[in-house]
């Protein structure tokens, strides 16, 4: 019977469109990561140390500011030693965060920075973040964690303060797990 | 094909008898009242919470619930109300219609559609069966944004997932199923652009469902997979993006909401040219529209997350978007209005269903047009305004389209006139009740009332305390809908073929009740 095949056809375009479309939704994770990168638009920043120069941009002045965030129940203690910086584009500054552990267990952290405006995270160059490591930290010891940083003087002139945040995750029983299965 | 492999093959052979009929049947017109059926049950379900939401909301402060059993029923009523009511009963809708409309003798995949009907009620046992598991069911809204929804997440998330995984699939083999139909089952002579506006706007519906469903299935797995597979899709101190859910979860989520409303559009295609007495004004403009609207419904989605930190060109992009979706659905509202345009107009319960649909729709859509408005936004934001905007849209839209498909259509499937008064007492009840409800959400809504919440600032009582009178009114109500469909079921007056004056189609020269095979030798369509 011709239309029986008929039917099969549809059927089977349809579970194929199905198909195709499931695998588009993970499609979506990678296209999502290249158009915020060409955007510039998630606030991500660098994650390896940046190695460029620049000229330094005395005719300006921008405010950084520093936050941070304690990510779902991570117990640590955790802050900018400075909670604002005012720089030129161009130049190299150093600053710090300060982490505590304040249980007795052993663990390690990640922090994730995020700046805002989105679009300024390009232009937030580190030449050394604790955030390109995992943080390792015994129960009931402090660190000092270095930052050296650069605001590109390609800056968009609108923006005068760049908001700097860093979240603290727990990621022990992640790490746990990967070396465990190593 | 299995609907024919009965072989005596006559028109009048009746079905099996006792439970397994139900069980085992493939007939397009059992399946689909199985489907009107579930649906209505789920109704009663997602309503019984609703009013447990609107009577902890009677009064500010907490009394009834705890908060935490607070967000499962916002979230419940929002999950069974989208996929456990509206969805199947537009599914259960088609699957009785559409063959009888374009004279073909059953859907084209008849065991294919026992199975996606029997798939649900599995699916919703499981999703109702995590509200007793330790740590309760879903409580992280309908939207089940992550890290809320996997990080924080009760441990019953994952039952949750497999109930939406089993959900999905029968959307997508039923939707298939459905366009599998139209393609090859229709009467010669009945050209696309000769179908009835309830199936186009159910071909229409079915690409979308093929089209995003699968999205949907991806983003719970990526869940389950951050939940129990140590990925980070989700999870930012793995390098993964909470954002990025909201991207994924709004490309389904709002095709989904046009899958809600598109059949109703066909649905009052039919009744108002049947009341009015004179044929649709501009039905292929009607079916360029709803294409249009189903491939801007494609485009908008991060209208639903303006507040995120989306740049400016695409807040800009996505706010003219959603605006231009407003210039189709006008089009549909003024061939309504220019259908009744010196029509001769009588009124009874599924024209006035359908009426109240057209003005009550227009205002939803209206406030979403205020919504769309991307600085405004910032201000509506995950207020009571949202909330009113899209129980607008989506009762008086879709769930009085439902109705008012079920009182056009009764007589065709139970051969018997409902009891007009009755119908008209719960139009007039609904209509009251269900504006009491939703209007002073604009109010509280712009006033700044958080949506989700499940205690009030002082200001908010007294416009809270008529939703709920008013939440009361609507619900309790629907149980006169349920009194009348078993009544007109067990009796009343005879109707005949052709049962509405004005009505127009193939399923009208069926007699009524229509035999359980119908159109075994397709009709001549002219």
């Amino acid at each position: 019977m011709s239309s029986a095949t008929a039917i099969r056809r549809t059927l089977i375009k349809g579970l194929m469109v199905g198909v195709a479309m499931f695998g588009f939704g993970f499609a979506l994770v990678p296209l999502y990561d290249i158009i915020c990168e060409i955007a510039g638009v998630n606030g991500k920043t660098n994650t390896v140390a940046y190695t460029g120069t620049a000229e330094v941009d005395e005719s300006r002045e921008v405010r950084v500011i520093f936050m941070s965030v304690n990510g779902g129940a991570m117990p640590w203690h955790f802050r900018p030693e400075v909670t604002e910086m005012v720089v030129k584009p161009g130049q190299v500054y150093n600053t710090a965060y300060y982490a505590e552990n304040l249980t007795g267990r052993d663990l390690v952290a990640q922090a994730v920075p995020s700046v805002s405006p989105g679009y300024a995270a390009s232009h937030m160059n580190k030449i050394e973040c604790f955030c390109f490591e995992q943080q390792p930290l015994a129960g009931g010891q402090d660190t000092r964690m270095p930052l050296q940083f650069m605001v590109d003087p390609d800056l968009p002139k609108s923006v005068r303060a760049i908001t700097l945040n860093y979240t603290l995750f727990d990621i022990t029983e992640r790490v746990m797990r990967e070396s465990a299965s190593r | 094909m299995s609907a024919v492999i009965d072989t005596h093959g006559h028109e009048d052979h009746g079905p099996k008898r006792g439970f397994m009929r139900w069980v085992t049947t493939t007939n397009h017109k059992d399946i689909g009242a199985m489907y009107l059926w579930f649906s209505l049950a789920m109704f009663f379900v997602g309503g019984l919470f609703a009013l447990i939401i609107r009577s902890e909301l009677f009064q500010p402060g907490l009394q009834i619930v705890e908060p935490e059993f607070f967000n499962q029923m916002t979230t419940m009523h929002g999950l069974i109300m989208v996929f456990g009511a509206v969805m199947p009963a537009f599914v259960g809708l088609a699957n009785w219609l559409i063959p009888v409309m374009i004279g073909g003798p059953d859907m084209a995949l008849p065991r294919l559609n026992n199975w996606s009907f029997w798939l649900l009620p599995f699916s919703f046992t499981i999703l109702l069966s995590t509200m007793f598991m330790e740590g309760g069911g879903p409580n992280y809204g309908w939207t089940f944004y992550a890290p809320l929804s996997t990080s924080y997440a009760p441990p019953s998330v994952t039952f949750f997932i497999f109930a939406m995984h089993l959900m999905g699939v029968s959307s997508i083999l039923g939707s298939i199923n459905i366009i599998a139909t139209i393609f090859n089952m229709r009467a010669p002579g009945m050209t696309l652009m000769k179908m009835p506006m309830f199936v186009w706007s159910w071909l229409i519906t079915s690409y979308l469902l093929v089209a995003v469903i699968p999205v949907l299935a991806g983003v719970i797995t990526m869940m389950l997979m951050d939940i129990n597979f140590g990925t980070s899709f989700f999870d930012a101190a793995g390098g993964g993006d909470p954002v990025l859910f909201q991207h994924v979860f709004w490309f389904f989520g709002h095709p989904e909401v046009y899958i809600m409303i598109l059949p109703a559009f066909g649905i009052v295609s039919h009744i108002i040219p049947a009341f009015a007495r004179k044929p649709l004004f501009g039905y292929s403009s009607m079916v360029y529209a709803t294409s249009s609207i189903a491939f801007l419904s494609f485009i908008v989605w991060a209208h639903h997350m303006f507040t995120v930190g989306i740049p400016l060109v695409g807040e800009l992009f996505f706010m003219y978007a959603t605006m231009l979706i407003a210039v189709p659905t006008g089009v549909k509202v003024f061939n309504w209005i220019t259908t009744m345009f010196r029509g001769s107009m009588t009124f009874e319960t599924p024209m006035l269903f359908a009426l109240a649909f057209v003005v009550l729709f227009t205002i939803g859509g209206f406030s979403g047009l205020m919504l769309a408005i991307a600085p405004a936004d910032f201000q509506y934001h995950d207020t009571y305004f949202v909330v009113a905007h899209f129980h607008y849209v989506l009762v008086p839209g879709a769930i009085f389209a439902i109705f008012a498909a079920m009182y056009y259509w009764l007589p065709k499937m139970t051969g018997n006139m409902y009891p007009e008064w009755l119908g008209k007492l719960h139009f007039w009840l609904s209509f009251v009740g269900m504006n009491l409800t939703f209007f002073p959400m604009h109010f509280i809504g712009l006033a700044g009332m958080p949506r989700r919440i499940p205690d009030y600032n002082m200001q908010f009582a007294d416009f809270n305390m008529v939703a709920s009178v008013g939440a009361f009114a609507f619900g309790f109500t629907q149980l006169l809908f349920l009194a009348i469909v078993i009544i007109t079921i067990r009796g009343g007056k005879k109707a005949e073929a052709k049962s509405w004056e004005g009505a127009e189609g193939l399923e009208w020269s069926l007699p009524s009740p229509a035999p359980y095979h119908t159109f075994a030798t397709p009709p001549e369509v002219k």
